[in-house]
């Protein structure tokens, strides 16, 4: 037997390594959450760093791929008009591939390996979640774009898109005032409508709207006869969807089957934007609700330009939606934090942000320097024949972004 | 007394999806024993070819009509070629067939991708397939009709295929005993061949009726595979009449199920189900007896 | 004819018949002593990530490569192990007595009943081997007992790692849902964030990686090694020799998920997340490329083939996310329809030409040869 002879001590350093690696630790008992790294990002030069990171592979690279579009836009425009502090940016894109570790891991390769002055990007919500400790331990910047079930606010990610009292809040508002009187949840079964109902069903409460069910599907599922089923049973006046990506398609065929229509019992939903609308077929969503703070419709200089621009690098057929624009709007405002503050230390950005405006497509943004969040007007919108969406409503002016609900009376006891 | 009937019509509905899913893998998985993990991305190609027709013909009726049979040639087409380059090697090895196919199903979602662009295509339904006839308090839409009318035909053409024609007469002697079936000059080789058309073909027939539920999306297919085994499994293998019971009675368990909890948990307990189930026949409702040795 | 299991096959080659003991001097020698001089933290880091992987893959080894048993839901047994360590991660993190964050946001602020046990350091590290073993144990024994093999229960393994992952989506208040659960600031007491802490995870992970490396050389040494190959190659003529098949296949399948456990509960700390996304169908089946491309038959080929398989999407991933896909895919087709073996194939081809190889080295083999006719 000469092999085990050959093991053993092999083995042995193997312990006596692994235990010699223990022995160093000691000295760094935790207890604090230890010192902030210092940062690597190299602003010598006439270029500066900057990442996106997108899930370019997977289920979610259908959505995150027109985030990434945009964001590139937002870049080439800002390095043709001189940079940021006169220095051009310079890209480095990442891919989560739609899974939450890949997310965290490729944020720490932009922070540590890249070294980049800011991170753009992240869609779902456990994307956010898995990166949101990898920030806050490198002490580095994230922008997300994308609307969101709130209850959040750390001050290494800035919010682009709505929280829960810009987009759903005065969603129920508007039905409220269409004299509803009932709802129906439906939801993938996920972090985003499972919190997002629950504000609904407080908030519903408070205003009388009786919730007559609650539904939630597994993500990707396509068997809608069931849910459908209880749905069109139930008789509510109004539907409030927070299905995700594929599962709209069979939810809205399903829908129209059964012979339910807009007239009878709209939807509002909350996930579905230009991008998705030629995906479950115009015929299928015609005259459906949907609550946002952006339409590619709006009549605005700044959005007609944003529109031109984007069709004109990325062909005439492609559509402009909400997390795009936040996107877009996302870079414009890290600029603009970084002038303010004459520098692109992470702890400089942080403190000149408030305040910070930007003239969006969608209307002037300004940066709420306690949330970190971004004050935005609510459109509710419904889906034309043209396959675009089309304001019925908005509100009357910017509404301030509160992810914790702490204005609202009905919403105590939400946020432990 | 309406939930009820109406409970029922959602899971003959998904039960005849699950058949049409299933149907083609009897043939590949209980005849031949390949396990073909690319079976899911041959219905994703039957349901783009039914979004490729309809960019040339307009009438979604027509288009529907064509894209059935074209479905059925496509993934059989895909099929063949799958046997021909890759699984014909490995008829020694059924085990391995499985990660070589799923190879092949990551290509074919991406080159899907690729061809078709990210987001998922509509494909539009003819008017004479949307809405739905009432039967006393029942809503029966008539897109989920014409699914279960398609797999009841699909299923007697495969039956009447299989027991009364030439071609089934040898394919099932093939299956039974290869050597026997040489030496009386069938051709084995094109046995195999044709049995692994008709198998993906069906599989094509069913994503051009999927497009009629869901989307049609490159990662459509993969919704359906496990699924579309689990039927296969349970009702016990190179029996068709075995994946028809299966499949209905998993339609109708996970509609039962998801009415009376959730989605998830249905879901969740059909699995566990069938695992029970195989505890209780190990080979499926209907086993093939054999004394092999293997 | 039962055309659902792999026919027995007889012959032999000698390609794997020894054990590289050298090869597992320089393995050992690179993880522990050349990694971390090379790599950055960063890096380092991905490696010990990457060591997780290949626990798994050695238990798929021995299941798979030696035992015939191709589970597609080893993903089950790796969630098992990672949720119990981030449970207990979340737990500690909160303090005593007190409700991790993600359930004061989600849930209804309390700790739900079967959380409690896990507070413990103690039961969290017996649990972390012993759940998943037991879970594999009655699997194991409800299924191989019943005779259910080859594709049926390929199939039923990848069904019940569909539906643990279903599960815990579904179950957003106690698992974190699609979330999953991150976060994570400590370990056993030690700040995860401290870089000094972080190379110690990396020992621990490649110091336990070699020890298990270790401890299947022996099993693939003793008797029972040999049962199991001639279980995997005739079940039925096993039987007849008065032995119990279904017991040497438990033991096995008990074995893997107790590896892909231990592998899950580290690759906690060291990734710092664990969701539902790492444990359902596809990261399963991810879990087998790297054993069929090292050599399943082989005792190192399952370890090395995952570390380079992984190593290698985060390079290429990186550069060229959509060619990856293709790669990936390309890689199962070429490795198993024409290089069955592995890679471990190609240095037997070679190694077979020197002459001087024992009997006894022929009798050991593990290898099934293909069929020559047919």
């Amino acid at each position: 037997m000469k092999i085990p002879r050959t093991v053993i001590p092999v083995m042995a350093l193997a312990l006596v390594v692994g235990t010699a690696g223990c022995g160093a630790k000691t000295g760094a008992k935790a207890g604090a959450d230890g010192t902030p790294s210092t940062s690597c990002v190299d602003t010598s030069g006439d270029s500066v760093k900057i990442g996106f990171l997108d899930s370019l592979s997977g289920t979610m690279a259908i959505s995150e791929k027109t985030v990434n579009d945009s964001l590139n836009l937002a870049a080439q425009e800002i390095n043709a008009a001189g940079g940021v502090k006169g220095k051009k940016l310079q890209i480095v894109t990442e891919d989560g591939a739609s899974e939450p570790k890949t997310f965290a891991e490729k944020a720490t390769k932009l922070i540590q390996s890249d070294c980049v002055a800011a991170v753009f990007g992240g869609w779902t919500s456990s994307s956010r979640k898995a990166m949101l400790p990898v920030f806050e331990a490198n002490n580095a910047l994230l922008f997300y774009p994308v609307q969101y079930e709130g209850l959040e606010s750390s001050k290494n990610i800035f919010y682009t898109g709505a929280t829960t009292n810009q987009q759903i809040v005065p969603a129920i508002d508007y039905l409220a005032s269409q004299g509803k009187k009932s709802l129906f949840l439906v939801g993938s079964d996920y972090v985003f409508p499972r919190t997002a109902n629950k504000i609904i069903k407080a908030y519903a409460k408070s205003k009388g709207i009786e919730i007559k069910g609650e539904e939630y599907a597994p993500l990707g599922y396509t068997d809608f006869s069931t849910i459908v089923n209880k749905v069109s049973a139930a008789k509510a006046d109004a539907v409030f969807n927070t299905l995700n990506g594929d599962s709209n398609v069979a939810f809205f065929k399903q829908y129209k089957n059964v012979g339910l229509t807009a007239q009878q019992m709209p939807v509002v939903s909350v996930s579905i934007a230009e991008e998705e609308v030629g995906g479950v077929g115009i015929e299928n969503l015609k005259g459906q609700l949907t609550a946002w703070n952006y339409y590619q419709t709006i009549d605005s200089p700044q959005n007609v330009k944003f529109v031109k621009a984007f069709k004109a690098k990325y062909g005439a057929k492609r559509v402009t939606s909400d997390p795009m624009e936040a996107a877009y709007t996302s870079l414009y405002l890290w600029k603009a934090m970084v002038e303010k503050a004459g520098s692109f230390n992470v702890a400089a950005v942080q403190k000149a942000a408030g305040g910070v405006t930007f003239k969006a497509p969608e209307g002037t943004v300004k940066v709420n320097g306690d949330n970190h969040h971004v004050a935005k007007t609510a459109l509710i919108g419904r889906i034309g024949d043209d396959g675009l969406i089309h304001t019925v409503w908005k509100s009357p002016a910017p509404i301030e972004p509160d992810p914790y609900l702490k204005g609202y009376v009905w919403a105590k006891g939400l946020a432990k | 007394m309406s939930g009820v009937a109406g409970q029922l019509f959602a899971g003959l509905s998904l039960g005849s999806i699950l058949l049409l899913a299933a149907l083609g893998l009897s043939l590949t998985f209980g005849q031949m024993g390949v396990i073909n993990m690319a079976h899911g991305e041959f219905v994703m190609a039957g349901a783009f070819t039914a979004y490729v027709v309809q960019q040339v013909i307009s009438d979604a009726g027509v288009s529907l009509l064509l894209s059935i049979p074209l479905g059925f040639v496509v993934g059989g087409l895909l099929g063949v070629l799958l046997e021909a380059t890759l699984i014909r090697r490995m008829y020694h090895r059924p085990m391995d067939t499985l990660l070589v196919t799923f190879g092949v199903s990551l290509i074919l979602q991406q080159v899907a991708r690729d061809v078709f662009g990210a987001p998922s295509v509509a494909v539009a339904a003819p008017a004479w397939l949307s809405g739905s006839l009432r039967l006393g308090t029942v809503e029966l839409p008539v897109g989920r009709l014409f699914i279960l009318g398609l797999a009841a035909v699909c299923v007697a053409a495969l039956a009447v295929c299989m027991r009364y024609t030439v071609l089934g007469r040898r394919l099932r002697a093939t299956v039974q005993n290869r050597d026997l079936a040489e030496t009386l000059g069938i051709s084995t080789r094109r046995s195999d061949r044709t049995t692994f058309f008709i198998g993906s073909g069906l599989a094509g027939v069913a994503g051009v009726a999927l497009t009629l539920v869901g989307s049609t999306s490159p990662t459509l297919g993969t919704g359906y595979i496990v699924d579309a085994f689990l039927v296969v499994v349970a009702g016990g293998i190179g029996q068709i009449k075995g994946t028809v019971l299966a499949a209905f009675g998993l339609g109708l368990l996970q509609a039962t199920l998801e009415y009376s909890t959730t989605a998830s948990i249905a879901k969740v307990l059909v699995f566990i189900a069938v695992v029970a189930f195989l505890q209780v026949r190990p080979n499926g409702i209907y086993a093939v007896r054999s004394r092999s040795l293997a | 004819m039962n055309i659902l299991t792999e026919r027995p096959n007889a012959g032999a080659s000698r390609w794997a018949g020894a054990i590289p003991a050298s090869v597992f001097v320089v393995l050992a020698l690179a993880l522990l002593v050349g990694a971390p001089q090379v790599l950055s933290s960063f890096r380092l880091s991905l490696l010990a990530r990457f060591c997780c992987y290949a626990m798994v893959a050695l238990g798929i080894g021995l299941a798979w490569g030696r035992g015939g048993m191709l589970t597609l839901g080893q993903g089950l047994f790796f969630g098992l192990g990672a949720y119990l360590m981030a449970m207990h991660l979340k737990l500690a993190d909160a303090g005593q007595g007190q409700v991790p964050d993600f359930m004061l946001l989600y849930g209804d602020g309390k700790v739900p009943g079967w959380w409690e046990p896990f507070r413990s350091p103690i039961l969290t590290l017996v649990a972390i081997p012993l759940v998943p073993g037991l879970v594999a144990l009655i699997l194991g024994l409800a299924v191989f007992k019943r005779r259910v093999k080859g594709a049926y229960f390929t199939i039923l393994s990848q069904a019940l790692a569909a539906a643990f992952a279903i599960f815990l989506v579904g179950q957003q208040t106690t698992t974190g849902g699609t979330n999953g659960l991150n976060g994570f600031r400590s370990f056993f007491g030690y700040a995860l964030n401290d870089p000094v802490n972080k190379a110690t995870l990396y020992y621990i992970a490649a110091a336990t990686l070699l020890v298990m490396i270790a401890g299947m050389w022996f099993l693939y040494r003793s008797r029972y090694n040999e049962l199991l190959i001639a279980v995997r190659d005739g079940e039925e003529r096993v039987r007849f020799l008065g032995y119990d098949p279904a017991n040497v296949k438990v033991f096995a399948y008990v074995v893997a998920a107790v590896l892909a456990g231990i592998g899950g509960a580290l690759f906690v700390p060291i990734a710092g997340i664990i969701s539902p996304a790492d444990v359902g169908v596809l990261p399963s089946i991810g879990f087998l490329i790297g054993v069929a491309i090292g050599g399943r038959h082989t005792l190192l080929g399952p370890v090395l083939g995952t570390i380079g398989v992984a190593a290698a999407q985060n390079t290429l991933s990186e550069s060229f996310p959509s060619f990856w896909t293709y790669f990936q895919g390309a890689l199962f087709i070429v490795v198993v329809a024409f290089l069955p073996g592995g890679l471990a194939q190609l240095t037997g081809t070679l190694r077979r030409r020197r002459p001087a190889s024992t009997a006894s080295a022929a009798a050991h083999n593990p290898t099934p040869a293909r069929e020559s006719t047919g």
